[in-house]
């Protein structure tokens, strides 16, 4: 009896709390920052540095919505997860949005019930080999020995990948990334394979990078980008069109520096006037200030920009544009219209 | 005859011998070392493979440390710095050294404030760990726990003030209740003093927030080693008592009670430690409502608390078992009743017995709090694991970090255990 009871009010507090949280905006509002889960930490991605700011490239996009939402790319909490903890995070509304690189699957995108808003890293599994093994395609690759996380996708992407190419291989199974990267250096193994984003954060951290190399075969889709909850379609629109912003504001050369002097006075590229606030209501469409994604543009800079500081060529991890770059650039990255 | 004698032998020796130092292989190290290191052919060779051993990891060690560098922002600095010469790069060690003891979301500039509070834990422990002191520097430890709450958390000092007072109130209360009406009425009204004054400082506190306010500092962002020490602490310190009394529950004759503590000590004891950090972090938010702030470090005490909690009350009903029943019988025979019996006769002796076991418990109990750092606390293995090694900075540095975090919890550890052994000295008191 006492139990039922319980369990009762438990269960009318956990409606009242799906009540609660439909308007993820006006939470945010009322608590003055945004929450938003990253990663314990991944060179590049989401790093604290030695004064305990957090820096990186999903982390920039948490600022970003932070400056759209609140006009302050400082206003965040940031929700350290891990890989095991992630999903009921954002689930049980410990955090508003969710930027950890993340790939977008279709179980996580239904059966978990999340929203994956759009991807902000094109991912793909590839293949480090020691330069001195003179090998240049991952299609060379016959008969190696390949060091590989059991239990992953990985694994299943490579045994694939062997098999249509019809080559043979040798798998040497690892239980985490640095113990992998320790046998690779020993010599266990001829070929690491996982992200190639991993893998050029990993080899960063090599004495000799140069000794390694990361073919340019990509073997498997990878699409990493911010998710939020199930149900809450008005805050989805102002996590994906933040994104979109920065994506626009590189596509249309709006950047970090010349932000404010385009938003003061109004060129006659419409499409940027209409990003930056100036000319038509689009902020009001999503229930913020004109000025919502001028204001993430001058926090974080354009989607160029957040690459090339944190992840780019001339950073440590030295990352390619690759699949990355804009559309007109023969990447993937592309947003759809400011109209 | 005598002089017979003296003819029939060739020599007769007619002073003694000086006396001479014995043999160089009978004597000082080479006597040590023929005995105790090649007395044999299987000895012999350990030896020789033991010292090889010893050699080959001092000549890594060794070097590792004297070459080592501690200038540099980055492990690239550190291999250029190094050459290649086999040092470790302890620069890592030099700047990320306030993250590993502190975390790295504590404001810098207060890290006074909990080095302060450790500083003071070496006046409040000893009253209770050496008893030759003076009995009132207890006072010490009764202010301790209120005034480093105050000290790392922050905030106004109504709030652990009031916390004090709801504890003597309750102490005096009980007192008072104890005399009057019998053991158990006296807890019940000592609580109902705690929970009245308890409310009132609730009330005080919300009325002015701002009475010797510090900077407070909100749960999310401690870290470090001083997550560690909180944790270890405090739950060592609350499982104590709470065992004590599980352990007395376990051997109670009221069905329902006894029955209350088997299931827990079972029930706690089946599961593991990690199982039940995982409930504290992600189960429980899915059952309070979203904006609810229990803190996520309340509930990791609580659950490890919860834990050691069964271990202890296991081990001292070791302790309780062990004690002949005549020490029972005897105090009932004094005609005490079960709180008097259990206070003054049988706990005092049963508590000695478990010493060893308690201990055991508390120091695998502090190397368990690292795993809260699979529930995205940043503790000191949390804290390397994460932020640290994953920077672009210091990816790649993992002997140092990992070797630093050894010692930190080496010292504290093999502290315990010493201190443990002499206390059974102490308290020897058998005929061995």
């Amino acid at each position: 009896m006492k139990n039922s009871v319980l369990l009762g009010t438990l269960a009318f507090a956990g409606l009242a709390a799906a009540g609660a949280s439909a308007a993820t905006l006006d939470d945010v509002k009322a608590r003055g920052s945004l929450n938003c889960g990253v990663t314990t930490g991944v060179p590049g991605f989401a790093e604290p540095d030695a004064n305990g700011v957090w820096q990186g490239f999903d982390v920039a996009v948490c600022r970003a919505v932070a400056a759209a939402v609140l006009g302050d790319p400082e206003a965040v909490t940031f929700v350290p997860t891990t890989g095991k903890t992630r999903f009921t995070a954002l689930a049980s509304g410990e955090i508003d949005m969710l930027a950890r690189n993340t790939t977008w699957t279709f179980s996580r995108d239904t059966d978990l019930k999340f929203d994956f808003v759009g991807v902000n890293y094109y991912d793909g599994q590839g293949f480090m080999v020691p330069a001195d093994l003179g090998v240049s395609s991952a299609t060379e690759l016959d008969g190696a020995t390949v060091c590989i996380q059991t239990g992953t996708t990985t694994e299943l992407n490579l045994a694939d990948f062997f098999r249509v190419n019809g080559m043979s291989y040798e798998p040497v199974p690892i239980e985490t990334g640095a113990e992998a990267v320790q046998q690779y250096l020993a010599g266990a193994c001829d070929v690491y394979t996982t992200d190639r984003s991993a893998l050029a954060a990993q080899r960063a951290g090599f004495e000799a990078p140069d000794d390694s190399v990361i073919l340019p075969e990509v073997v498997s889709k990878e699409p990493l980008g911010p998710l939020v909850r199930h149900g809450d379609s008005e805050w989805a629109d102002i996590v994906r069109w933040t994104l979109n912003a920065m994506i626009s504001a590189e596509e249309l050369g709006v950047t970090k520096d010349n932000v404010e002097e385009m938003a003061a006075s109004p060129g006659d590229n419409p499409e940027i006037n209409r990003l930056l606030g100036t000319e038509g209501e689009l902020g009001a469409m999503i229930g913020l200030d004109a000025t919502w994604a001028k204001n993430a543009i001058a926090a974080v800079g354009n989607y160029g920009e957040v690459f090339d500081t944190n992840i780019g060529e001339s950073t440590a991890i030295g990352l390619a544009r690759g699949l990355n770059a804009q559309y007109t650039d023969g990447g993937l990255i592309y947003s759809p219209p400011f109209r | 005859m005598s002089d017979a004698h003296a003819h029939s032998v060739a020599f007769v020796r007619d002073s003694e011998i000086p006396p001479a130092p014995p043999p160089a292989a009978e004597t000082g190290v080479v006597k040590w070392m023929r005995e105790n290191l090649f007395s044999g052919v299987v000895n012999t060779i350990m030896t020789v493979i033991g010292v090889f051993i010893i050699f080959y990891l001092l000549s890594g060690l060794i070097p590792w440390i004297v070459n080592g560098t501690w200038e540099g922002a980055s492990i690239r600095d550190c291999r250029e710095v190094l050459q290649g010469n086999g040092g470790g790069c302890f620069a890592v060690l030099r700047e990320r050294w306030a993250q590993l003891l502190f975390g790295f979301q504590y404001p810098s500039e207060l890290y006074w404030r909990p080095t302060l509070a450790f500083a003071l834990l070496f006046l409040a422990v000893p009253p209770v760990l050496f008893f030759k002191l003076p009995r009132w520097m207890l006072v010490f430890t009764a202010l301790y726990p209120f005034v480093a709450f105050w000290l790392i958390w922050g905030g106004t000092a109504i709030t652990p003030i009031f916390l004090l007072l709801a504890f003597v109130a309750a102490f005096f209360a009980f007192k008072e209740g104890e005399k009057r009406f019998g053991f158990v009425a006296g807890l019940a009204i000592g609580l109902v003093a705690f929970a009245i004054v308890a409310f009132i400082g609730d009330f005080v506190a919300s009325e002015e927030p701002g009475w010797l306010r510090i900077t407070s500092v909100p749960s999310r962002e401690m870290g470090g080693f001083m997550l560690n020490m909180i944790l270890g602490l405090v739950c060592v310190s609350l499982s104590i008592p709470i065992g004590i009394v599980l352990a007395l529950g376990r051997q109670s004759r009221l069905p329902i009670v006894k029955g209350f503590c088997v299931v827990f000590i079972e029930f706690v004891r089946g599961v593991p430690l990690i199982t039940l950090l995982f409930v504290a972090n992600v189960v429980l938010a899915y059952f309070l409502p979203p904006g609810t702030n229990f803190d996520l470090i309340v509930r990791v005490i609580i659950m490890i608390t919860m834990f050691s909690s069964a271990y202890i009350a296991e081990v001292i009903r070791g302790g309780l078992a062990a004690l002949p029943k005549g020490q029972y019988e005897a105090a009932d025979s004094l005609g005490l009743d079960y709180p008097q019996a259990m206070r003054l006769i049988i706990l005092p002796q049963a508590l000695k017995i478990s010493i060893p076991g308690i201990v055991n418990v508390a120091v695998g109990l502090f190397k368990d709090t690292t795993l809260v750092s699979v529930i995205s606390m940043f503790d000191l293995v949390g804290m390397i694991r994460g932020p640290i090694l994953s920077s672009t900075a210091w990816v790649g540095v993992y002997w140092e970090l990992w070797a630093a975090a050894c010692v930190l919890f080496f010292v504290v550890c093999y502290g315990i255990s010493q201190y443990s052994q002499w206390l059974e000295r102490q308290l020897r008191t058998d005929h061995r």
